[in-house]
């Protein structure tokens, strides 16, 4: 399907999850600096799954989208899974086709998530090219 | 131009049943079938290696490398074709330029001057410097308002202790925006600071002169004047040359090897380790005789014209934000943002219409971060766009707008 599906369009103009979560809560950002894209991921962890999942930032309408469809996923997901979860996944849970020179648009919101889990696990991160 | 049109085989090509339009030449440029006819004609009828193989193939095939050395050295008015290194590109050349020169002259707290303007490829080799000696770079800015590059902060700059080397270039790659740098080098020429010239981008649109600029070297690259991609020139003044360290190590650069030492060979080969690129450089010759077939005079005449077309179409769109200075002082180049659209969605939908641009920060990030911008969509002409194409891409930005919206 094309990367601007309906679905994608909706996401991106009104984005789930959007804004900051208050408290002592998991933080990350992660950014695809050669796009200028950037994410801020705020997750809450209750019971090795995540409860609570904002983002905010800024980026063209496959990362936001991809990162608003990704959140509402992976609430009430244990962590251990989601750390599994790899590029084919995303793709498959956007439902398009992501050509190469679109792919680290729809990983960075996959790479941020997984990141802020490591961060709380106080783990080593991931970079682009374990998930790709 | 329909007549220069004719040369690009490329340009009659479709994408997505649509006719190409190629708007990205500061990226590369198409290449004139003069061009690719000379490559294919070298490897079909006297490939062989140079310098090195006696035999009359090799006395050929040496004969027209060196021969696209002397054409070289005149395209951009250097005394000699001694002072002309074949590179792999503009990149290579700064490297080799930083690696061979920087290690020389440069010693813990030296300044080395650059714009903010640069492309990667001026600024990370310095870095590699600053890494491993200590050195300070420092970054003329630009003017607020204007957004020229602020000759009188320069100056400032220059004033400053230890200032060895001034690397700037002639162009913004990314803008488009055309450097001072006839001035910028006789400032820095009051202070017997060295000076690089990055011509890349600038290279096809401008015509080069070193004697005119009285820079100390020059640096740029076959693909972004219709020659093909993996070439690259850098010129220095002979004194200059004779006096630093070979760049690479291997064959041809050397005079005499022993167990233990070597010596090396005269400037130039002493900077081109192991086998050349031969067609490259002959290829190389082959668009600068396509070049000298149109003239910079028209080619500086007709790309104006087009720029301010350009500039104009774009300020009628509304929300539309060019980043730059005017036409008279621009290559035919424009950087933009549409509203909030990013620039990888403006790029996208418009590569749907055929229209080919890039988006991104065009390896300038310290220059988007100055300006405050994540990333800019950027148009780049040349010789072969039209007006028409450019009534295309206006459509196309409309219809971009109205997607997102």
């Amino acid at each position: 399907m094309d990367i601007y599906a309906q679905n994608i369009m909706d996401h991106y103009k009104n984005p789930r999850n959007w804004g900051r979560l208050k408290g002592a809560l998991t933080k990350h950002s992660e950014s695809n600096r050669s796009c200028g894209d950037i994410l801020y991921i705020d997750v809450e962890i209750q019971d090795d799954a995540v409860k609570n999942f904002t983002f905010t930032g800024e980026g063209c309408s496959i990362s936001l989208a991809a990162a608003s469809i990704l959140g509402e996923y992976v609430i009430g997901k244990k962590t251990d899974d989601i750390l599994k979860m790899n590029f084919k996944e995303v793709q498959k849970i956007l439902g398009i086709e992501i050509s190469q020179r679109r792919e680290k648009c729809a990983a960075l919101c996959l790479l941020s998530i997984q990141n802020t889990l490591l961060k709380s696990g106080k783990k080593k991160l991931k970079d682009f090219s374990d998930i790709l | 131009m329909n007549a220069i049109r004719k040369h690009f085989p490329f340009l009659e090509e479709k994408f997505n049943n649509k006719p190409l339009i190629y708007f990205d030449n500061a990226a590369t440029t198409q290449k004139p079938a003069e061009v690719l006819d000379t490559i294919q004609a070298y490897y079909k009828k006297m490939n062989a290696n140079v310098h090195r193989s006696i035999n009359p193939l090799g006395e050929l095939a040496t004969k027209f490398y060196e021969q696209a050395r002397a054409d070289v050295a005149k395209f951009i008015n250097a005394p000699s074709e001694k002072e002309i290194i074949f590179t792999k590109n503009a990149t290579e050349g700064l490297n080799l330029i930083a690696q061979t020169f920087g290690d020389k002259h440069l010693k813990i707290g030296d300044r080395v001057v650059l714009t903010v303007s640069e492309h990667h490829s001026n600024i990370v080799p310095w870095l590699q410097q600053k890494k491993k000696k200590g050195i300070i770079v420092e970054y003329i800015p630009l003017e607020k308002n204007s957004q020229k590059l602020d000759v009188k902060e320069a100056e400032k700059i220059l004033r400053k202790k230890n200032v060895k080397i001034l690397s700037v270039s002639y162009a913004s790659n990314a803008l488009g925006t055309i450097h001072p740098v006839k001035k910028l080098t006789a400032l820095a020429k009051k202070k017997n600071v060295f000076v690089v010239i990055d011509a890349a981008a600038s290279v096809a649109h401008l015509s080069t002169d070193v004697k005119k600029i009285g820079c100390d070297f020059l640096v740029f690259s076959g693909h972004k004047m219709y020659g093909p991609t993996g070439i690259g020139v850098v010129w220095g003044k002979k004194e200059i040359l004779d006096s630093l360290p070979p760049f690479l190590g291997g064959g041809e650069m050397i005079e005499e090897v022993h167990k233990n030492s070597f010596t090396t060979n005269e400037v130039p080969h002493k900077f081109e380790a192991g086998t050349p690129n031969i067609a490259g450089a002959i290829g190389l010759s082959s668009a600068i005789q396509f070049i000298s077939s149109i003239g910079f005079k028209n080619i500086v005449v007709y790309e104006q014209e087009l720029t301010k077309y350009l500039f104009e179409s774009l300020q009628s769109i509304p929300s539309l934000k060019r980043y730059g200075v005017d036409a008279g002082s621009s290559l035919p180049t424009a950087a933009f943002t549409l509203g909030s659209i990013h620039a990888h969605d403006v790029g996208e939908i418009l590569g749907r219409s055929g229209i080919m641009i890039r988006s991104g920060n065009h390896c300038a990030q310290i220059l988007h971060n100055d300006l405050k911008i994540a990333s800019t969509a950027r148009v780049s002409l040349s010789i072969y766009n039209t007006k028409k194409e450019i009534d295309v891409l206006k459509k196309s930005l409309l219809q971009t707008q109205k997607f997102f919206l």
